[in-house]
């Protein structure tokens, strides 16, 4: 097979960085991130979607990066657990997490960031259960989860205050 | 108190999240040195069958693929691991013995190029007869799983815990038990004649476990000039080193092992894995070769031993225990792995924290054709505390005593030794009891079935550990530990105490952990870090502020006498404190120089007497089961971790809580299901875990602090004698709700259905 029937070269902005690399067709956009980009703050678990622990923003919107193709970011905007931070200084939902413990191993923590964000973008004040719905597809092995809801609520309450959503 | 005192006992944040939570924080699996091959495993399709051919000429044309290693290659090493019985081959050796079992690797230059040589390699099989299960591998006429005997390793600490064979063992003729143990005390026939009331329950099932510890096993390996390097999702990176030092005849000085983060743990990363696959890549291709598990993968690696548990009770007619029998037969797989040491713990641990004065237990550790079982959180004990404690509640119906009531009756007092000869039981079960009431009673509502249990775990494991702290000029600290930051916290612990020991702020002690060229640490696991390498750390921080001391003393040419160690320094006579920083600079005559302080623990003075301490499992629920589905709510979840001291109370709160999810998890949904040669839902959709809308509706996590640990400031273990009882006391409130008896977990709806229906606990 040619070069070309292999792979192609992708323009995606990553964390409002642009960047065209080449990738295989077979490769997934977490592969992309972690091996191309160097990106390994995007973990991969289960591969079935079901974990939630590779998480990312695609345009916006959750998508699990162990089965979305690399070549399928041509032209999009992809947001990882690495864009979060600014400097120095914590993203609220980041800060809030430490606070209320509510991560140990730490290796799933990555996905509940960014689907927390993505929920806290559509609902800036979620109620527990509205929490407990979203991030329901995301699995934590460590903590029990109830340190987590804390944290999102934590976070959005910091959030609305400083008008930061 | 001043400040820095304050450092233990209060819930300082963990400094691990803060790079963990920007993507920051680096695992076993972010690591790839430049150069790294990688690596794909062929695994067998057949659960029990000889190797007749492996053709891997078309694999090796594969663009890319740098090599295929398969067992013949690997004779002049030794080719097996396993750290009390080496009886794991590297690579499928003649035969195989499960499905899943690694029959090649395929080295390449990249991992899709690994992945089309793996499924170009061609093995063929000629099937021997599967023994998927105990009954089977126990039958007369069963074909032997492991026609040799592989003489046990010769730590003698694995004998003290009665896991390594006995001479019998060695001598006797071949059978699929992998080991057996049998403790026993007073005149058991005796007691069940004089009875009041005998009760018996069995076999319980215990089902077959998967951790999931979400960073599925993965490691890298650099093998050159005669020296191997490894860094790998390991638990125990020192016992690693020891397989590996054996398979290439290393000394243990040319072995390195380093464990980053790890991505859980959870007891299922301890021992070796797939280092020696990884190292026996590099080893023969000569580049860094990294290998990474799927998750299936990684059930097919480890699994927790399931167990059948039968249970015999004698009473008085007041409740008072007076005898106990039990049978276990754990299914370990295919390989030994830690299952000997499981099975011990699980015979030592299932009577229960009670006062039994006549007891009889006996314990199988089975090898069948299914995936090795090693650790799991909780390491034998929810084995036997299901049939245990649910056996308890039978009687406690059949006394007419309520739960906690017949407990009160036969819980072990401080101090009471609950196996002859160790040491007594360090923490107030009844005070526990009495909190779990409190709050299991004061939010039960109509439709609560509450359920209890107790569990007690001789844990600790060896006392083995070192630890190093050194001083720097600046005033800061480093401190080297060998113990493993799998999620538990001890990285911030660790440095808790040495703020504590020294006097200095929080901020300005560093630690670094598990790497074999940094100080001896023998397991992270059975709960030990906090105690034992704690104990160890303490020590290293007397050493140094000793070493300060006389330093001050020559520096200032006075008597050591003269010189008191204070927090962060010393004082020399009445005038102003002298830093550790100015000390160490002043002595070596430059602002450089470092002191090093040396803490070594082993099976003396505090730590003499086994187990270093006892880790209690203290729970309660309370569910609502739906009548129409058999659907479980947990309307509470109550715990008591009795903790003796808590250096971080709320890691200890988390703690406690993930390990009850977990053991929720095996309780209500967790089941791996062998349909024959091959696992049914070897997946995380079909496998399902716990999730965040299952979570108890009521959470309280009671800590428990009576300082009567041996660790530091009456410390002891915790973050698994909560997962202990879950199951257990789950069973007992299911019994409550429905009038009928469970025999198995999980308690899945339709079981629960069943039970209610008066149907068999499953459909086939």
């Amino acid at each position: 097979m040619s070069e070309q029937e292999l792979g192609r070269t992708v323009t995606t902005t990553v964390n409002g960085t642009e960047v065209s690399r080449y990738v295989l067709n077979r490769s997934t956009l977490a592969q992309f991130l972690r091996d191309d980009l160097g990106l390994t703050g995007t973990k991969l678990s289960c591969e079935l979607q079901v974990c939630g622990v590779c998480s990312v923003l695609v345009d916006r919107s959750p998508v699990s990066a162990c089965t979305y193709l690399a070549v399928d970011v041509d032209g999009r905007q992809v947001e990882t657990v690495e864009g979060l931070a600014q400097g120095d200084s914590l993203h609220p939902l980041q800060q809030a997490f430490v606070e209320e413990f509510a991560l140990q191993c730490g290796f799933c923590t990555s996905g509940f960031l960014m689907m927390s964000v993505a929920l806290l973008r559509k609902n800036p004040d979620p109620s527990e259960e509205q929490i407990k719905e979203y991030l329901d597809g995301n699995i934590c092995r460590c903590t029990g989860y109830a340190p987590i809801v804390e944290a999102v609520q934590l976070a959005a309450s910091r959030m609305r205050e400083e008008g930061n959503v | 108190m001043s400040e820095q005192r304050s450092h233990v006992g209060s819930p300082v944040l963990r400094r691990d999240l803060f790079a963990k939570v920007t993507g920051s924080a680096k695992y076993t699996v972010d690591i790839t040195p430049s150069g790294t091959l990688h690596a794909k495993v062929v695994r067998s399709s057949h659960a029990h069958a000889r190797i007749t051919r492996i053709n891997r000429e078309q694999a090796l044309r594969t663009p890319g693929v740098v090599a295929v290693v398969i067992a013949e290659d690997l004779k002049d090493l030794f080719s097996r691991f396993g750290h009390i019985v080496p009886d794991h081959c590297i690579l499928a050796t003649g035969k195989v013995r499960y499905y899943g079992e690694p029959v090649a690797l395929v080295v390449a230059e990249t991992l899709f190029a690994a992945e089309d040589g793996a499924a170009a390699v061609e093995v063929e099989y000629e099937d021997l007869v599967a023994l998927m299960n105990p009954a089977e591998a126990l039958a007369q006429d069963a074909p032997l799983i492991h026609e040799e005997f592989y003489r046990a390793a010769t730590d003698e600490s694995f004998a003290a815990m009665a896991a390594a064979p006995t001479p019998e063992e060695e001598a006797g003729e071949r059978d699929n038990v992998a080991h057996t143990v049998e403790i026993g005390w007073g005149d058991v026939d005796a007691a069940f004649a004089d009875a009041h009331l005998v009760v018996e329950d069995g076999p319980v099932h215990y089902p077959m476990l998967y951790a999931y510890a979400m960073e599925p096993y993965n490691a890298v390996a650099d093998f050159h000039d005669g020296q191997l390097s490894v860094v790998s999702t390991a638990q125990h990176p020192f016992m690693v080193r020891t397989d590996l030092a054996r398979i290439f005849d290393l000394p243990l000085s040319r072995v390195r092992v380093e464990a980053p983060y790890l991505g859980g743990g959870y007891g299922s990363k301890s021992y070796t894995k797939v280092e020696p696959l990884a190292a026996v890549g590099s080893w023969a291709t000569g580049r860094p070769v990294k290998l990474v598990l799927d998750v299936e993968e990684a059930i097919y690696t480890t699994r927790a031993d399931s167990a059948d548990v039968t249970v015999r009770s004698a009473f008085d007619a007041d409740g008072t225990i007076i005898a106990r029998e039990f049978d276990l037969v754990l299914d370990s797989g295919a390989y030994a792995d830690n299952s000997p040491l499981v099975l011990a713990k699980a015979v030592n641990r299932c009577f229960g924290p009670y006062r039994v004065p006549n007891v009889r237990a006996r314990g199988r550790s089975v090898y069948t054709n299914t995936s090795p079982a090693s650790s799991y959180r909780g390491f034998g004990a929810p084995q036997g505390a299901l049939a245990g404690e649910l056996n308890l509640e039978r009687a406690a119906r059949e006394l007419g005593l309520d739960s906690f009531e017949i407990r009160r009756r036969n819980l072990v007092r401080p101090g009471e030794e609950i196996l002859p000869g160790k040491r007594g039981i360090d923490a107030d079960l009844l005070a526990d009891l009495e909190m779990l009431s409190d709050s299991l009673n004061s939010h039960a509502s109509a439709d609560s079935a509450i359920g209890i249990g107790f569990t007690a775990s001789d844990a600790g494991a060896f006392p083995v550990s070192t630890a190093q702290v050194r001083l720097q000029v600046d005033g800061s600290v480093l401190v080297l530990s060998g113990s493993t930051e799998m999620g538990q916290g001890s990285e911030s612990a660790l440095a808790q105490i040495a703020a504590h020991e020294l006097g200095v702020p929080l901020e300005s002690v560093s630690i670094a952990q598990s790497d074999t060229i940094g100080p001896y640490e023998r397991t992270t696991g059975a709960s030990r870090t906090t105690t034992l390498a704690g104990l160890a750390l303490q020590r290293a921080c007397t050493d140094a502020k000793q070493k300060v001391a006389e330093m001050a003393a020559e520096v200032f040419g006075v008597p050591a006498t003269d010189i008191e160690s204070i927090e962060g320094g010393v004082r020399v006579g009445d005038k102003s404190p002298v830093g550790f920083g100015e000390v160490i600079s002043r002595w070596f005559g430059a602002a450089a120089g470092e002191v090093t302080g040396v803490g070594l623990l082993r099976r003396d003075g505090v730590t003499k007497k086994m187990p270093p301490f006892w880790e209690v499992g203290v729970v309660g629920v309370d569910l609502a089961i739906d009548p129409d589905t058999g659907v479980i709510r947990v309307q509470q979840l109550a715990t008591v971790a009795d903790v003796g001291f808590a250096i971080n109370p709320r890691a200890v709160e988390g703690q406690d809580l993930g390990a009850a999810t977990q053991g929720l998890g095996g309780a209500l949904f967790e089941e791996l299901v062998y349909d024959g040669p091959q696992l049914t839902n070897p997946n995380i959709v079909e496998y399902r875990v716990p999730r965040m809308q299952d979570l108890p509706e009521r959470i309280d996590t009671m800590i428990a602090a009576r300082g009567d640990g041996v660790g530091p400031y009456g410390a002891k273990g915790a973050g698994e004698g909560t997962l202990n009882p879950i199951a257990a006391a789950v069973a007992g409130a299911v019994a409550k709700a429905t009038g009928k008896w469970p025999t198995r977990v999980p308690l899945t709806p339709e079981r629960v259905w069943r039970l209610m229906n008066d149907l068999p606990e499953d459909g086939d």
